[in-house]
């Protein structure tokens, strides 16, 4: 079980983004983290990894505080995160970057099963360069192949859509159906797309830097599709859809 | 040889097991040790210079010829003219791995002159690897110049590489591309502490779709200097591309001057350099995959050299 408590974290210019959020992860659970756009949803993604640091709260996994443990750290306790906008390497093979993600070398057989997954064909990829000259559909999944490599206790995705075509967003579902149905990890997606919340445990709604709402799936679709329908209500009468005023 | 020279010649990627198959020279501390012709290459000392020439048999196909030098003690500068002479369409690898040792306060020096005379629709791969040894406080220094003319349908393909330990180098290349002729150099240097790395090209595109494509990548750390000019020079239809890419690190100082110059309407010239540290995000990418930190940054420094 992963604790968030009481999480505060402001941004370099001094805003508020995350306002004492609190949220529960349970093991092998495959949680979708939506909301709008600006309300802390890829910081809380970076804060759980390791990435950012809160100003102030507690994480807890299991009951062990791990607040203080960084994003090595947090990596070799079996964390992974693939990042919204991937980095670029000059110089690193894909075949590289999949054996440093898995801790060890990989054979021919593994590299086409690992790239298989995210819709790639290994003989062309693996001795290419993670560089420039991959467009970001092909950037984007290597790197979601990264983190299917390191088997993880808990894989973070964020916006994981982003990026991927109509004919990879299919591949996409099935990586998620793998890591939680078969190798029954724990997941946490950032995403706004409804075929990802359709396939969810549970749904956390942050919103102004707070979950606003969390439930199992069904509850959770239907209690937003009002909130939606009151959201168009709202724009209808020209106020704020999502109220935004300290983001 | 001596198990410098061996130790050395481990370093460059120079295996004696391999070269003493083919054709070879090898140089120690001044002199030839030690050379080696086949039937498709001949090797022969050089008259009145200290050097060697090698002639690559036209229309042959498949030979690899070794030249190792090593300098394995201080108090030695060392220079030498190599000249290779490849018959009209012959294929072959050239390496030439170097190595400057020094166990005392003396200087350890090597300066090698390289000529390429490559004929109507010859191909040559060559390959450079030059590291510094040894723990005297002895200035290390390798100066290569190469100088190359590329002929009609010729492709001469360079890779080049200072691995650590030297202290100083020039490194001069010039080159003329005749008519189709392809160029196509890829350098890599590291330079730390107080280290010094120099190096210039000038690429003469002379023959109609001559092209050349000049890759630098460097990375200097400590309180190393490290200055990289190119001139291409497009003197017929012809297309020129260089790149200098370099990662700085500590105190050290990078300059880079690409320079292009068009002389025909068709040139089609183009040039890149980039100066930078590591991306922070590269690094973090690299620790949420369970690197810590010097991991993540020797990782990305050796794909940037590999």
């Amino acid at each position: 079980m992963l604790c968030l408590e009481d999480i505060c974290w402001n941004s370099p210019d001094g805003r508020q983004l995350l306002k004492g959020l609190n949220l529960e992860i349970p093991d092998g659970k495959l949680v979708v983290i939506t909301g709008p756009n600006g309300g802390g949803k890829t910081t809380l993604a970076k804060i759980i990894a390791g990435i950012e640091k809160p100003l102030s709260g507690r994480i807890l996994v299991d009951g062990e505080d791990i607040s203080d443990k960084d994003v090595t750290e947090r990596a070799r306790m079996g964390f992974s995160f693939a990042f919204q906008q991937p980095v670029r390497f000059k110089g690193i093979t894909v075949r590289r970057l999949l054996e440093v993600s898995a801790g060890r070398k990989l054979d021919d057989a593994e590299l086409c099963d690992l790239l298989g997954k995210v819709g790639l064909c290994a003989k062309e990829y693996v001795d290419r360069e993670v560089n420039a000259t991959l467009s970001g559909g092909e950037i984007k999944r290597i790197e979601i192949a990264t983190v299917i490599a390191r088997d993880s206790k808990l894989a973070i995705f964020d916006e994981p859509e982003a990026g991927i075509d109509l004919w990879s967003f299919k591949n996409l579902i099935e990586v998620f159906r793998h890591i939680h149905e078969e190798k029954k990890n724990s997941l946490i997606i950032i995403s706004h797309q409804e075929r990802i919340l359709r396939i969810a445990d549970e749904i956390a709604l942050v919103s102004d830097g707070k979950i606003e709402n969390m439930g199992p799936r069904e509850e959770m679709l239907k209690l937003m599709q009002f909130k939606t329908k009151e959201r168009i209500a709202a724009c209808d009468r020209e106020e704020a859809v999502f109220d935004e005023r300290s983001n | 040889m001596k198990e410098v020279t061996e130790d050395i010649l481990k370093k460059v990627d120079v295996f004696k097991e391999k070269f003493m198959k083919g054709a070879y020279s090898i140089r120690e501390d001044g002199s030839c040790v030690g050379h080696q012709s086949t039937e498709n290459v001949t090797i022969s000392a050089k008259e009145g210079k200290p050097g060697i020439e090698v002639h690559v048999k036209a229309g042959s196909k498949g030979e690899t010829v070794y030249i190792p030098t090593c300098v394995t003690k201080g108090n030695i500068n060392d220079i030498v003219y190599n000249d290779f002479y490849i018959g009209e369409g012959a294929e072959c690898t050239i390496v030439s791995g170097c190595g400057v040792h020094t166990d005392d306060g003396h200087d350890s020096r090597h300066s090698g002159v390289h000529r390429f005379f490559l004929g109507k629709g010859s191909h040559v791969k060559y390959h450079e690897k030059h590291v510094g040894t040894g723990a005297g406080e002895g200035v290390r220094s390798i100066n290569p110049v190469t100088q190359a003319t590329v002929g009609e349908d010729a492709i001469l393909e360079m890779d080049t590489s200072q691995i650590g330990g030297v202290d100083k180098t020039y490194r001069k290349t010039n080159a003329v591309v005749e008519a189709r002729g392809k160029l196509l150099i890829r350098e890599r240097l590291l330079t730390e502490g107080e280290q010094q790395a120099d190096t210039e090209f000038e690429v003469e595109l002379k023959g109609e779709d001559s092209s050349a494509d000049i890759i630098s990548r460097s990375v200097a750390r400590g309180k190393s200097r490290q200055s990289y000019t190119s001139n291409i020079i497009g003197s017929a239809r012809c297309s020129g591309h260089s790149e200098c890419d370099s990662i700085i690190d500590g105190d050290a100082i990078v300059d880079a001057a690409p320079k292009l110059c068009a002389h025909h309407t068709d040139a089609a010239l183009i040039h890149e350099a980039a100066i930078g540290k590591i991306a922070g995000e590269q690094i973090l990418k690299l620790r949420s995959l369970g690197l810590d930190e010097q991991e993540a940054e020797a990782m990305i420094i050796e794909g940037f050299l590999s």
